[in-house]
């Protein structure tokens, strides 16, 4: 189910905190959903809201609350972004939001590949390249980057370029969507084979 | 003779449908995929509409943990009034296994638990394989030797209809812990100790291996507990070499190999740990004997202090850190230089995939036998499956949890993510055997302290954060 996604210019919005974990990004109260929607109410909604309501009061400096940061499509964070849980509803509420991509200087390992299978970018920068994201967002809020996921480059604002790394696979996925189930669906021989020359090690339904 | 290889790349290999290849990952086959409400639903649904079959049910066992009461007197029709949405879900899970043939432990079934204590203990988890669940905890299984990490929901869908993944190969990374523990130093100290060492993404693309002489005086459980809480540092899988400690373990379990079978199994499965002069891509070596029951203060599983010890002073934090400590110390209440021990706590939960099984109950009701929990404060004792239930019952710990006048609560992940309505109310402080201090994590504006279930058990005793080593001696 991915989104293609070659090149995409926007502002972003910063949220300069460590170890952003997947239950800030969505907490467990949101995890009772059967499907993937309605999740965007619930991103960062602790920090977000007065006692974490989305019907309650918005926490005015949280940043998806500041109106100079209401158009950014790509969030800006701190370092091991994503770290904890394993909850794809995580990626699934940032795009739900509208995010399109993550700028860090790390990603924590689940989180990163969730968040490539849907449609997310990731985009891993050098601890200096985060910071001077940092500063010039500060000095301007409309600040823009460019993300060239076919060159892997990060265009900067001011005019310089820096390349980052993706996952060769990922990148294939999203940029001419070749999708991932199908793609292990096609290895349906080899599995068999696997499969043939390896009996199973136990049967569940034994206990 | 091949060269020598690591636990990790002995599993890696056996797995391999496909190697990696330029800008390929690999496939990888998974010889157990655990499944539980919360992350399954989106991804039968997929299958549904692609009209797949589940390829493996057979490989493939489910149970409902996540959202399930502890209440005993909450039954099923009263669950659906009081969370109607929760009751969905396990409702779905429900329809999902009975159409795929997929065994599922519901809500009754002896055999229910948290996913990851159920599976060693059923000894569906076996050393040398590959176990996969939608859940980061899945490293808890390593501590059989299994390659065992956690899964988003896309991937659960593709174990699902294919019983693989694809995946790059990750780095390997020792972890060696030697000397012997002191008195009152357990497990969780270990694993609690090392991320804070290692921070919370030292381990980020790696797999941890556990070696050295203080893991490998770890019972079974010890080592579940050590293994579970490696994503915590960041990695997803976290292995310990199988011994005769594992196989004593595993060994008549409903779902182990039985007569013939076992012999050769336990063969094989010697095969297993790493070959001397093997090589790790990281190493890191810690003195268990010098180790002190761990705390943490803060707002993830790194910021944590021997329990005599105090919060860090601000300069003691890198500056460009200072922000997201300073934060999480404005969560918690706390000040830089502050000592926790003594500091008054309203909660002391014991449960979770972490510190729930057998073994940490009755270490835990060592210290409660004869004593009574402080005046006002609320403890809850959650086992971690129906079968630590009953042989608890059975045994007396129950009983010595009761007098002490602590909670005696039905399996699941309780106040461990608080879904089910067991949950810290704003602003309470909790000592918890579970895994995650994160902001809201056992409740919104509620604020955790990790320990062992030696800590939490002496605590429940004071009602504040104390060393057991003062309430034993
Ligand atoms: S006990 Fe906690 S960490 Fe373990 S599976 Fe349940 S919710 Fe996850």
């Amino acid at each position: 189910m991915s989104k293609s996604f070659t090149r995409f210019t926007g502002s972003m919005a910063p949220l300069p905190i460590q170890n952003v974990d997947t239950d800030q990004i969505i907490p467990a109260s949101y995890l009772k959903v059967t499907d993937r929607s309605g999740l965007a109410s619930g991103l960062f909604s602790r920090w977000r809201y007065r006692d974490g309501d989305p019907e309650g009061e918005p926490i005015a400096d949280f940043v998806l609350n500041r109106p100079e940061h209401g158009d950014a499509r790509i969030l800006l964070a701190g370092d091991n972004f994503g770290c904890g849980s394993s909850r794809e509803h995580a990626p699934w509420a940032l795009v739900g939001y509208g995010f399109r991509a993550v700028i860090s200087t790390s990603f924590a390992d689940i989180f990163r590949s969730n968040a490539l299978k849907n449609g997310l970018l990731v985009v891993p920068v050098t601890e200096d390249v985060s910071a001077s994201l940092f500063d010039a967002v500060a000095a301007d809020p409309a600040t823009e980057v460019t993300i060239d996921l076919k060159a892997r480059t990060l265009g900067l604002p001011g005019g310089g370029e820096t390349n980052f790394e993706v996952d060769p696979f990922a990148r294939r996925c999203l940029l001419d969507g070749t999708d991932q189930l199908g793609y292990l669906l096609n290895q349906a021989p080899s599995i068999q084979a696997f499969e043939a020359a390896h009996p199973a090690r136990l049967d569940t339904r034994s206990a | 003779m091949s060269r020598p290889r690591t636990l990790f790349e002995k599993i890696w290999r056996r797995h391999l449908v496909a190697a990696e290849a330029e800008g390929l990952p690999a496939t990888l086959y998974v010889d157990l995929h655990l499944v539980h409400e919360v992350t399954s639903p989106q991804a039968f649904t997929e299958l549904a509409e692609r009209g797949l079959p589940v390829r493996r049910p057979d490989l493939t066992l489910a149970t409902m943990d996540h959202s399930t009461p502890t209440d005993p007197s909450i039954d099923d029709a009263r669950l659906r009034v009081l969370d109607p949405e929760g009751s969905a879900q396990l409702d779905r899970l429900q329809a999902n296994c009975e159409r795929h043939g997929i065994p599922l432990y519901a809500m009754g079934d002896e055999r229910r638990g948290i996913v990851h204590v159920i599976g060693p203990e059923l000894g569906a988890t076996q050393p040398g394989m590959t176990v996969v669940c939608g859940d980061s905890h899945t490293s808890t299984h390593g501590a059989v030797g299994a390659l065992a990490f956690g899964i988003g929901t896309s991937e659960v869908g593709h174990v699902l209809a294919t019983q693989c993944l694809l995946q790059h190969r990750p780095k390997t990374y020792e972890v060696r812990v030697d000397g012997r523990l002191q008195e009152g130093v357990v497990a969780k100290d270990i694993i609690l100790a090392v991320i804070a060492r290692l921070g919370i993404g030292g381990g980020t693309g790696h797999v941890f291996e556990y070696t050295g002489e203080a893991i490998r005086a770890l019972d079974m459980e010890g080592r579940m507990t050590v293994c579970n809480m490696s994503i915590e540092g960041g990695a997803r899988a976290g292995l310990i070499a199988p011994d005769d400690v594992t196989f004593a373990y595993l060994e008549g379990r409903p779902m182990a190999p039985a007569g013939d079978a076992w012999e050769a199994a336990v063969d094989d499965w010697r095969s297993l740990p790493t070959d001397d002069g093997a090589a790790y891509d990281r190493t890191t070596t810690l003195d268990g004997s010098a180790l002190e029951p761990m705390v943490t203060y803060g707002t993830n599983p790194g910021m944590a202090i021997p329990i005599a010890g105090a919060v860090p002073e601000d300069d003691a934090i890198e500056p460009e850190k200072r922000a997201s400590f300073r934060k999480a110390l404005d969560y918690m209440a706390l000040e830089p230089g502050q000592q926790l021990q003594g500091k008054p706590i309203d909660v002391v939960f014991v449960g979770s995939c972490t510190n729930s099984r057998y073994s940490d109950l009755v270490a835990a009701a060592n210290v409660l036998r004869g004593r009574k929990v402080a005046d006002g404060l609320r403890v809850l004792i959650v086992p971690g499956s129906d079968a630590v239930k009953r042989q608890a019952e059975r045994d007396g710990l129950a009983q010595v949890f009761v007098d002490a006048g602590a909670e005696w609560r039905e399996a699941g992940c309780s106040m461990c993510l608080a879904m089910n309505g067991d949950q810290l109310a704003p602003g309470q402080y909790a000592v918890s055997t579970s895994n995650r201090n994160f902001e809201g994590r056992q409740g919104a504006g509620g604020r955790t302290f990790l320990a062992s279930p030696l800590t939490a058990a002496a605590s429940a005793i004071t009602g504040r954060v104390t060393d057991v080593r003062e309430v034993l001696s």
